[in-house]
């Protein structure tokens, strides 16, 4: 942090305040009537692999939306790396949920790819041959440099997962927003994307998904944010996530037999 | 046909014509994509009470408050339409049934309570335009091309057509990159930094301008059929947005080409007697073009989207 800080040209002090990656503080959004999210704060741990779980319909991508800007929220603050999300859009990268787009737009896969340099490209900036190496080398990162022609319609579902991811792999940044991304992916895709996740958080950068399964989130996250609607417990895995705080996050949804399992793998 | 008579009688009509297909297709192909492509249709109805208003406030038919008017009818349509949609969180075809048939009523209302009864506002005119007698009668050949006189006698329409679609391509060139984006992932648009509101907003006023100028010229059929045609065959032509858009141009150069001539000599090649309407044939030939894009393009295939988790 020493050093980002002083790239930036600003002094400790000021950095020192709250330079967590992504700092949301009493983050209220809502659908109409209901709040979709209410009060919440989550503090994100640079370098930590955080898994963000509760319950369908609980606010886990309203919240990671509405931190990113993509929805508008109510009330609240966002900071990332202790500044405006408007400042630091160049260290975020964003991967949605893959059922969020239209996959029969006419473009190649690594044209998908290539919509990760934009910021780099600018408005009108020529895609050179170093920004075509560069968005081949991340999907060979994703294992998908042999589809770099296809239509993006022909992909299996976990093949357009990992163009998202690849895509999310040339923005070159600092924290990287996954949501629900092993969802209905086959398990090779899995593997491959848990590995670049993995990969990402050994190069010191912080990761930040929504999961859906409980089962794995031991094996593949060191931090976990629990919510239905309000924040429900936050930290690291041994202490946030346990039978106690996933009955008060699930309530009776979550059957006490899979509670059970998760509690013996917690150990 | 010589130039002496192909220049005066047909150039006009035939490039007016061919801009105006082609302003419309180019934003036509972000708004087939987005799934807007009933804008068009939406326009060309809320431009009444526009026209209406031009004329109440300035008592005269004449070219340019109307198209001031229509225009700012126009954006009036688009804006309410972004606003009811993304305010009600309804899908866009509800939010532009609701605005331009609100609209257009509106503007029944405010023909029948004015006095504009004595106004002929020919429903024929408005729908087909008037393509046919858009002539250059100061031209007596090629030559006039570069005849300065001949040349200020063209018909007004072709340069506020060809203005129009420099804007329109000056737009989309411009803004290229983030309009494919934000077109195919919103969310992701906005989280780099693009004003994905303001954006598409400009898109729609771009199709509006599109749409007026072109209405002014070649009346509503023309500019509704050239929204989607041409940008829907193109998409079973390709599988690139850049290839879609060169495909898009083509089939609006096609059309208008096809449609100008056969209505005017297809009649006669099959023993009758008079030309047919050129605005109708010419969306009637992009019609044909989209059916056999439909049966033989080849990226008419489409594996589907995916299953949902």
């Amino acid at each position: 942090m020493l050093e980002l800080a002083a790239d930036q040209g600003v002094s400790i002090s000021e950095h020192s305040l709250d330079d967590s990656p992504l700092a949301i503080r009493g983050l209220t959004v809502s659908y109409g009537q209901k709040p979709a999210v209410f009060s919440v704060d989550m503090t994100v741990q640079t370098g930590a692999m955080t898994a963000i779980i509760g319950p369908n319909g609980a606010g886990k991508s309203t919240l990671l939306k509405a931190a990113l800007g993509i929805v508008s929220p109510l009330s609240g603050k966002v900071t990332v790396y202790g500044k405006p999300l408007d400042q630091q859009r160049a260290r975020i990268a964003y991967v949605p949920q893959r059922a969020s787009v239209d996959w029969d737009f006419p473009t190649r896969v690594i044209d998908v790819v290539l919509m990760g340099l934009s910021r780099q490209l600018g408005l009108l900036g020529r895609i050179r041959a170093r920004h075509m190496a560069q968005a081949m080398d991340c999907l060979n990162r994703v294992g998908m440099h042999d589809f770099a022609d296809r239509q993006i319609g022909q992909l299996s579902g976990g093949q357009q997962q990992r163009v998202f991811l690849a895509r999310a792999l040339a923005q070159e940044a600092d924290l990287y927003l996954l949501d629900e991304p092993f969802a209905g992916v086959d398990a090779a895709t899995e593997k491959a994307i848990i590995a670049v996740l993995k990969s990402l958080k050994e190069a010191g950068k912080t990761v930040v998904v929504v999961h859906h399964d409980l089962a794995t989130v031991t094996d593949y996250f060191d931090h976990v944010f629990l919510i239905n609607t309000r924040k429900v417990a936050e930290g690291p895995v041994a202490e946030a996530f346990t039978a106690e705080t996933l009955q008060s996050a699930y309530g009776g949804r979550l059957a006490t037999a899979q509670i059970d399992q998760i509690s013996r793998a917690l150990g | 046909m010589s130039g002496e008579e192909f220049v005066p009688l047909s150039l006009t009509p035939l490039l007016i014509g061919t801009f105006a297909a082609i302003a419309c297709a180019l934003p036509g192909n972000f708004l087939v994509l987005r799934k807007q492509a009933l804008i068009g249709d939406a326009i060309s109805h809320v431009v009444l009470p526009g026209i209406v208003v031009a004329f109440i406030l300035t008592g005269a038919i004449s070219t340019w408050p109307m198209m001031l008017g229509a225009a700012g009818a126009a954006i009036v349509a688009v804006v309410m339409i972004e606003a009811i949609r993304r305010l009600g969180q309804i899908e866009p075809g509800a939010a532009m049934g609701v605005v331009f048939t609100t609209m257009f009523a509106g503007g029944v209302l405010l023909l029948e309570q004015t006095d504009t009864s004595t106004v002929h506002l020919d429903v024929e005119h408005a729908l087909y335009g008037n393509l046919e007698s858009l002539i250059w009668l100061d031209a007596v050949g090629w030559s006039s091309l570069v005849d300065l006189t001949a040349l200020a006698g063209l018909p007004p329409e072709l340069p506020r057509i060809a203005m129009t679609l420099v804007g329109v391509i000056l737009f989309i060139w411009l803004f290229w990159r983030p309009l494919k984006i934000s077109t195919f992932d919103e969310g992701f648009a906005r989280t780099i930094g693009i004003r994905t509101g303001a954006l598409g907003m400009a898109l729609v006023i771009t199709a509006a301008i599109a749409a007026v100028a072109a209405f002014d010229a070649v009346g509503s059929i023309i500019v509704i059929a050239m929204f989607i045609c041409p940008p829907a065959a193109a998409r079973m032509m390709a599988n690139r947005l850049e290839a879609q858009i060169a495909w898009s141009v083509v089939f609006a150069i096609m059309s208008s080409v096809s449609g100008y001539v056969l209505a005017g000599y297809g009649p006669l090649w099959l023993g009758g007697s008079d030309a047919v309407s050129a605005a109708g044939m010419i969306a009637t030939m992009s019609g044909l073009i989209l059916a056999c894009a439909a049966f033989r393009g080849p990226c008419r295939h489409r594996t589907g989207a995916p299953s949902a988790a």
